[in-house]
């Protein structure tokens, strides 16, 4: 944990910073106090990224960080400099829709849709590390993401439907820990 | 089941047509809405339950750098309130607050961190007034009197109905059962915060995109409170993050912005925190119920006095409504031949309370079921075999005057008793291990608007064009339901196009028709029963232009598969834009509207209003549970549940729709809780929210939701579109209970009150183990001035529907049903 203190008058002046989003290298000009969630959201336009409690409890506003889900409210996004960040809006390639945003649509993944985007970015790192996850490994990676609509089990199903698909295209991609 | 005719799109599971959208974050929520030189506004919100506001200094906030607006309740002299008999709050609040969080003032600035600077500096000298935490408190201190519009004291409303003789009915009973339960409030917890952007477009008129389910009330409520025209405001509902009732009411900070934005001709943008949607509440009401109810000894109802006292909460919002629901309902399932129903709805200075899935029936189902279960117990029959004995025969009217329809209910108790191998284990399981069983039944759509008229609930608009585009209108607004997919279905289903080709445009009151909103389990019956007929009669002109471009009558004329044909002969077929083209050759330009008006309700009593629906949903659930005696923690390993939804729309979103309501209702039954407590006298004796934080108002996990076994009954109602009830709200109702009684077969304690915590069965298991009655739930149901009974003969009873000037005895009793 770095401990950021920062003088008012400083935080009050904007900062410039590089900052990687979904592969594209954004030149970001925001006050220092500002939360990867809130220049995602508000100073890159990238509002698939949501919020329920910006206190890291709902878990609505998970990105993935060199790979890695995080909670993006609980980030300063000073601290994301020279990162892969990736969010909902970088997960489809071109027009396609990847196996798990397909799954989730056709499945019943997502009813509001509102804690979506941080589960599918969620599921895209479980997947990573483990291919073929049990249902208790998948309950477990989506501990921390509430879903107030499903009950949970419609978006297990898309999970594991999305996992079957993947290791049929790319059977030995598991193999490759990131 | 009976299926009937064949479907193109009804009851084929699909991609839902805004599917992709969700998944791919375009669905554009209110706080995704960002406009040019868009300021934002902040809520300085009272730290008293109830006070007098002295003053109001603003003067420092308003030399604040970065600065544009303050705004007080002085700006805001109209009252507001959702339903025509509650207005009694304003955006912000003048002269008095009534609940910790009551919005005071506004700022409004160039960014959040401004704003909330500037309400920091605002400076408001309040006189603190005593305060009222329970409804018991409310009876017992009138004089501390939170409303003079009150019908007295605290009291704020009561509604009292008889129906039949119930003390002669309970007195001729082999059995009577006296219960007390009681139903802990909880809140709708969306995980998306309210939002709302108000911005004046080019010609100077308001508009207002937010987080709500009820656009077309919103129009209406926002032209009274502004002033302006209606003419001059529109609404648009973004798609709602989850809604559950709690984005039914009209917000302050929905008129707080749009007040803003009028004044400074500029985009004003407010999202709630996480504490402020928790103090705004409006969701489950505390309910205390007493209920009577007799029996004869093979387990027939003979009749129920039920009495309910609803917490409300510092102000009315839908409270009126709340309180008849919470009597409304517990007819339309087994055989009733005599009921009262005496509700009482008290203030108090708390966030108020309103409508949550469910609306007011939850509570008493509750106790119902439970009740239900303990008379099966002492009469030594299965509780199961009991509930079927006596199931409300179809197409029948209830004692209190309603009219159910289809009732597919026997199946669902049936379907789930199967599945559960409930014969072979209920009672059987190991010790800690239980199953128990509930029913419930919802309405699909309130038979009455919310405000009196007699226009129609719903209308849709279908436009064609040559280029084959079908493009539907309608006021109905996504919640998460589906409501957009519903709409598409059915008018591909009459098209005979594919849903993802029908464009829907909804939830915007500048350019779509009318509908009432997503509460009440409404959209699926009333929508969809004007987007058939809108659909119906623009088919008809594609009809009459095929038939004469085929040289074929028009009976023979069908759709399907993006073609209009001819039955008998496939060759005989043109594209569907061909068919259009021919169609806006002969015609001109295609549209056509649809509206749907539910069935006038069959009682003329006054209050009657509440309760009448076009049809009724039913649900049956089983609960396993396993209680832990050493620390009273209780898990569900599963639950199965068939609901009668009448048809499926789309078997994707009818089962997710199911299972969520499974979800909420073991959130409600184990843990959820809107609590309160006050604060130490020499702090400030105000009454704060125990756990305003998704972290400590606990929820399910995907740790703790057990596996849902989940099958739809299909019995087509006549009244539905394609026989489609609802399914959003009405699986949720048993599960409470199921809870209870699951509880009560795996430990032989009654926990008569949610949430069932682990501390309630080990007090509970306490008091087994000292041999005394096994029992945690209220002890006392104080004296409540309940108004004069309204005397209304049932159906059976020689009744006209009409309220009788007499006590309703002498009657002839012979039970006929009135079958419609």
């Amino acid at each position: 944990m770095i401990e950021v203190t920062i003088p008012e008058a400083a935080a009050k002046r904007n900062v410039r910073l590089r900052l990687r989003v979904n592969d594209d290298e954004h030149e970001v000009l925001f006050a220092p106090y500002k939360t990867l969630l809130e220049v995602l959201r508000e100073d890159l336009n990238l509002t698939g990224t949501k919020h329920g409690c910006e206190l890291g409890e709902c878990g609505a506003c998970a990105v993935l960080v060199d790979g890695k889900p995080l909670l993006s409210c609980l980030e300063l996004a000073l601290e994301c400099e020279g990162c892969r960040i990736a969010t909902v809006e970088g997960l489809s390639r071109g027009p396609e829709l990847h196996p798990l945003q397909a799954a989730f649509a056709d499945l019943g993944g997502a009813q509001c849709g509102y804690c979506t985007p941080a589960i599918l970015m969620t599921a895209k790192a479980l997947l990573q590390d483990e291919p073929n996850p049990s249902r208790e490994h998948i309950k477990a990676a989506l501990a921390g993401n509430l879903c107030r609509c499903t009950g949970y089990q419609q978006i297990y199903e898309a999970i594991e439907k999305a996992a079957a698909l993947m290791r049929e295209a790319r059977p030995m991609r598991h193999e490759v820990k990131q | 089941m009976s299926t009937g005719r064949q479907f193109n799109t009804i009851g084929k599971p699909r991609r839902r047509v805004d599917g992709r959208a969700k998944v791919t974050g375009h669905t554009r929520f209110a706080d995704d809405v960002t406009l040019p030189r868009m300021l934002h506004a902040k809520l300085l919100r009272s730290p008293h339950p109830h006070a007098e506001i002295v003053s109001i200094d603003t003067s420092r906030a308003e030399t604040h750098a970065g600065m544009n607006l303050v705004l007080t309740g002085k700006d805001f002299p109209v009252a507001i309130g959702i339903i025509p008999v509650g207005q009694d709050e304003y955006p912000l609040a003048r002269g008095r607050v009534r609940y910790v969080g009551e919005p005071v003032a506004a700022v409004i600035a160039k960014d959040e961190a401004t704003a909330a600077e500037a309400v920091d500096l605002i400076e408001v000298q309040y006189r603190k007034l005593p305060t009222i935490a329970s409804s018991q408190e409310g009876l017992e201190q009138p004089d501390v009197r939170i409303h003079k519009h009150s019908e007295r004291g605290n009291i704020h409303c009561t509604q009292a109905y008889e129906f039949g003789d119930v003390d002669e009915a309970l007195a001729k009973s082999d059995h009577v059962f006296e219960d007390l339960f009681f139903y802990e409030g909880n809140t709708h917890l969306a995980i998306e915060q309210h939002a709302s952007v108000a911005s004046m477009d080019g010609e100077g008129k308001l508009t207002l995109w937010s987080s709500t389910q009820v656009p077309h009330y919103i129009h209406r409520a926002l032209a009274r409170a502004l002033g302006v025209p209606a003419a001059h405001i529109r609404v648009i509902a973004c798609p709602n993050g989850g809604g559950f009732g709690g984005k039914c009411d009209l917000h302050n900070h929905e008129v707080v912005v749009s007040k803003a934005s009028l004044r400074l001709g500029r985009p004003v943008k407010i999202c709630l925190t996480r504490e402020e949607v928790f103090y705004m509440h409006r969701g489950r009401h505390p309910v205390l119920m007493k209920l009577r109810t007799g029996v004869t000894r093979d387990g027939k109802l003979t009749a129920m006095h039920l009495q309910t006292l609803l917490d409300g909460g510092a102000y009315s919002s839908y409270g009126p409504v709340t309180t008849l629901y919470s009597g409304a309902l517990q007819t339309v399932t087994y055989d009733l031949p005599h009921y009262k129903f005496e509700g009482c709805r008290t203030f108090t200075n708390k966030p108020p309370c309103g409508a949550k899935r469910g609306h007011g029936t939850v509570q008493p189902r509750f106790g119902q079921e439970i009740q239900l279960d303990k008379i099966a117990n002492k009469l030594c029959i299965d509780p199961a075999e009991l509930r079927l004995k006596m199931i409300v025969p179809p197409n029948s009217l209830t004692a209190n005057w309603l009219r159910v329809g289809s009732i597919g209910l026997a199946e669902c108790i049936r379907t789930v008793v199967d599945r559960s191998e409930w014969s072979n284990r209920r009672g059987k399981l190991p010790a800690g291990r239980g199953l128990g069983i509930a029913v419930g039944a919802y309405l699909c759509g309130a038979g009455l608007p919310i405000y009196f008229n007699t226009m129609p609930h719903s209308g849709v608009q279908v436009l064609l064009d040559r280029s084959g585009q079908v493009t539907v209108f309608c006021g109905a607004t996504e919640v998460g339901q589906g409501s957009d997919d519903v709409l598409a279905a059915m008018v591909a289903e009459v098209l005979g196009v594919e849903p993802a080709d029908v464009r829907c445009i909804t939830g915007d009151t500048g350019i779509t028709p009318v509908d009432l909103g997503s509460y009440s389990s409404r959209v699926t019956v009333m929508m969809g029963n004007a987007a058939i007929q809108a659909a119906e009669r623009v088919r008809a002109l594609l009809v009459a232009a095929a038939a004469e471009q085929l040289r074929v009558a028009p009976e023979q004329i069908s759709f399907g598969g993006n073609r209009v044909f001819a039955v008998d002969d496939p060759r005989k077929s043109l594209r569907f834009q061909e068919a259009i083209d021919f169609a806006e050759t002969k015609f001109g330009t295609l549209g056509a509207v649809g509206s749907y008006t539910p069935p006038p309700p069959p009682g003329h009593f006054k209050g009657s209003g509440v309760g009448p629906s076009p049809a009724y949903s039913y649900t049956a659930v089983v609960v396993e549970v396993e209680v832990d005696s050493e620390t009273g923690w209780i898990t569900v390993p599963k639950v199965w549940v068939a609901h009668d939804i009448g048809r499926t729309v789309n078997p994707v979103l009818a089962r997710g729709q199911v299972e969520g309501s499974i979800y909420m209702g073991l959130g409600e039954a184990l843990m959820e809780e809107q609590v309160y407590r006050r604060l130490p006298r020499k702090l400030s004796d105000a009454l704060v929210h125990k756990i305003p934080s998704l972290l400590e108002y606990k929820s399910l996990t995907s740790l703790d939701m057990p596996e849902v076994d989940t099958v739809l009954i299909e019995d087509p109602d006549p009244n539905c579109p394609f026989g489609a009830k609802e399914v959003g709200q009405g699986p949720l109702l048993p599960v409470m209970p199921a809870v209870a009684n699951a509880v009560f077969d795996a430990v032989g304690v009654r926990i008569d009150e949610v949430p069932i915590t682990p501390d309630k069965i080990l007090k509970a298991l306490a008091l087994k183990a000292q041999g005394k009655e096994p029992r945690v739930g209220p002890e006392h149901f104080p004296a409540v001035a309940y108004r004069q009974p309204i005397l209304v003969l049932p159906p059976w009873a020689g009744g006209d529907g009409n309220a009788t000037k007499g006590p309703g005895k002498g009657a002839n009793e012979t039970r006929e049903r009135i079958v419609s």
